[in-house]
């Protein structure tokens, strides 16, 4: 697909790119543990690594059934939301009229604490996938809409004069400028979304549901099993990373020239 | 690289028809830019416009591609009696190639703009004139500045317009890059009504049938200065050099006299 790569790719950059990652993990973890040999906390407080590895490894199947609620809550909600925010950014961007009587709407939806409405939002669709899907389709609606906008927005003036001297109708302009242009803008808004998707999925499990991993951590907190509550969010982070790293990677495989894509990542 | 043989090739499609712009006028936030402006664009002349930066070079060349929003007005007419708009190409100082479309698919982006089928064999054809048939295929980012603005030229020549206008195009290229372009442009563009706007007295010499100067405010085109031969021109060559200083005062040299003779207008 590229061309040879202009740089030659060094060998020791490359280890360090997969080290790095390790490092970090490695010392957290140690941190973690030295954390509890110092200060002595009780198990029921601070459980050590060991400990929340051993309830991976032993309520693996509980675990697992869990996650795949939350985790289907936040890939919904999350394609829900940016296509929501996608098909509210073109109008916006193409009649100003549109864009006058929207923008004010969004900007007083981004007043409402959006973790208040996780019982409404119960109330209304139930206690299953729906409510949580809500939550997180509204948590990264917003992020997304304002990216895709100022993307759409902010299309070179050039290309624009360019394009009507070529003769192109607004529709083609939107179609073979506009929208590719804004394309990367839109990226960087699906990207935040990505990192914020599973916050309301899990909020809207604590809210009031009977599956998820925000289910299972709030029922094991008040049972004062912090090593469960500990391995849900371990679970949690590595969903979070893994969701992020696969987005990252497929929007910068689908947009080939955008600057931060030109470097050989691999 | 460089195609020195003057190729004296008679234009394929000669432009046929004069422009003639007539009290012209553009006011940015209450303040003429220019007024009571006329110009005339023979068929098939290259016209060069200078002037100081901010004087209203572009928004002339932008009046005529009737791309200026707001506080304007003039006449502008074509000898044949139709309208100039849809007859003209545009080449911006930036290259304005997309960044997701290939040097080809920038070639043909005027078709896909209007919904055509694009000849992609004509593409390949102005591709390999600008010399770039090995990177045809390639993004701009892989470009260098100088394939850059001949990707822009193939584009520009593949609307085919009789008339080109041209916003300093060449000026972010190096002395020799330019120096090539303006080779090029002065044969692919051969028999069409150019307008190039320059800071470079001496590109418009080389280029230009007529050189005009805009100064002042609001602006006031010069009478034009016509050098001797065709284009490409030696640029060494004593006549071109005296106009060059001609240009040069007109350009700045005596700046305040030409402030008090406007002043007393």
């Amino acid at each position: 697909m590229s061309t040879p790569a202009k740089r030659t790719p060094l060998s020791e950059r490359r280890l360090l790119k997969i080290a790095r990652p390790i490092i970090i993990i490695v010392a957290l973890i140690a941190t973690w543990q030295l954390t509890v040999t110092l200060t002595g906390a009780p198990k029921y407080m601070l459980p050590t690594p060991i400990d929340v590895w051993h309830t991976l490894i032993t309520r693996y199947a509980v675990l697992f059934d869990h996650a795949r609620y939350t985790i289907a809550e936040t890939v919904i909600g999350l394609f829900a939301g940016a296509t929501l925010g996608a098909l509210a950014a073109i109008p916006m961007a193409l009649f100003t009229p549109v864009r006058f009587w929207l923008m004010p709407i969004l900007l007083v939806s981004q007043a409402i604490p959006f973790f208040a409405l996780a019982p409404l939002l119960v109330l209304w669709l139930g206690f299953g996938l729906a409510s949580k899907i809500a939550m997180a389709a509204l948590i990264i609606f917003f992020p997304v809409t304002v990216a895709f906008f100022d993307g759409l927005a902010r299309t070179e003036p050039g290309w624009l004069d360019l394009a009507r001297t070529m003769g192109a109708s607004r529709w083609r302009l939107l179609t073979h400028i506009r929208l590719p242009a804004a394309l990367p803008a839109f990226a960087s808004g699906f990207r935040v979304a990505t990192a914020v998707a599973p916050i309301g999925a899990v909020i809207g499990e604590w809210v009031g549901s009977s599956h998820g991993l925000g289910y299972l951590m709030l029922h094991a907190n008040a049972r004062v099993q912090i090593d469960m509550v500990f391995a849900c969010l371990l679970i949690l982070c590595a969903f979070s990373i893994t969701q992020y790293f696969i987005v990252d990677r497929v929007l910068r495989a689908a947009l080939p020239w955008q600057p931060d894509s030109l470097t050989p990542v691999r | 690289m460089t195609d020195t043989t003057p190729k004296p090739t008679t234009a394929p499609n000669p432009t046929q028809f004069d422009i003639d712009l007539r009290s012209a006028r553009v006011a940015f936030g209450g303040v003429d830019i220019f007024h009571d402006l006329d110009l005339g664009l023979p068929a098939g002349s290259f016209t060069c416009l200078l002037g100081p930066s901010g004087v209203g070079k572009s928004t002339l060349l932008r009046f005529l591609a009737d791309l200026v929003e707001g506080d304007v007005s003039g006449n502008i007419s074509c000898s044949d009696g139709l309208p100039l708009k849809s007859r003209i190409a545009y080449m911006a100082q930036q290259d304005l190639l997309l960044p997701w479309r290939t040097v080809r698919e920038n070639v043909e982006l005027g078709a896909s703009l209007r919904g055509q089928r694009p000849d992609h064999d004509k593409a390949d054809r102005l591709i390999a004139e600008v010399g770039l048939s090995n990177a045809a295929h390639l993004r701009p980012a892989e470009l260098s500045g100088g394939m850059k603005q001949r990707a822009a030229l193939a584009r520009t020549l593949m609307e085919d317009r009789p008339v080109v206008l041209m916003d300093e195009p060449f000026s972010a290229l190096d002395p020799v890059n330019r120096l090539r372009l303006q080779e090029l442009a002065a044969r692919v563009l051969r028999g069409k009504t150019v307008l190039l706007v320059t800071h470079d007295p001496l590109e418009a010499l080389r280029l230009g049938d007529f050189v005009h100067v805009l100064r002042g405010s609001p602006a006031r085109l010069q009478d034009a200065i016509t050098p001797a031969g065709h284009s490409p021109r030696d640029i060494t060559d004593a006549d071109i050099l005296r106009q060059q200083a001609q240009l040069l005062r007109q350009l700045g040299a005596n700046e305040t006299a030409a402030a008090v003779s406007e002043n007393a207008q």
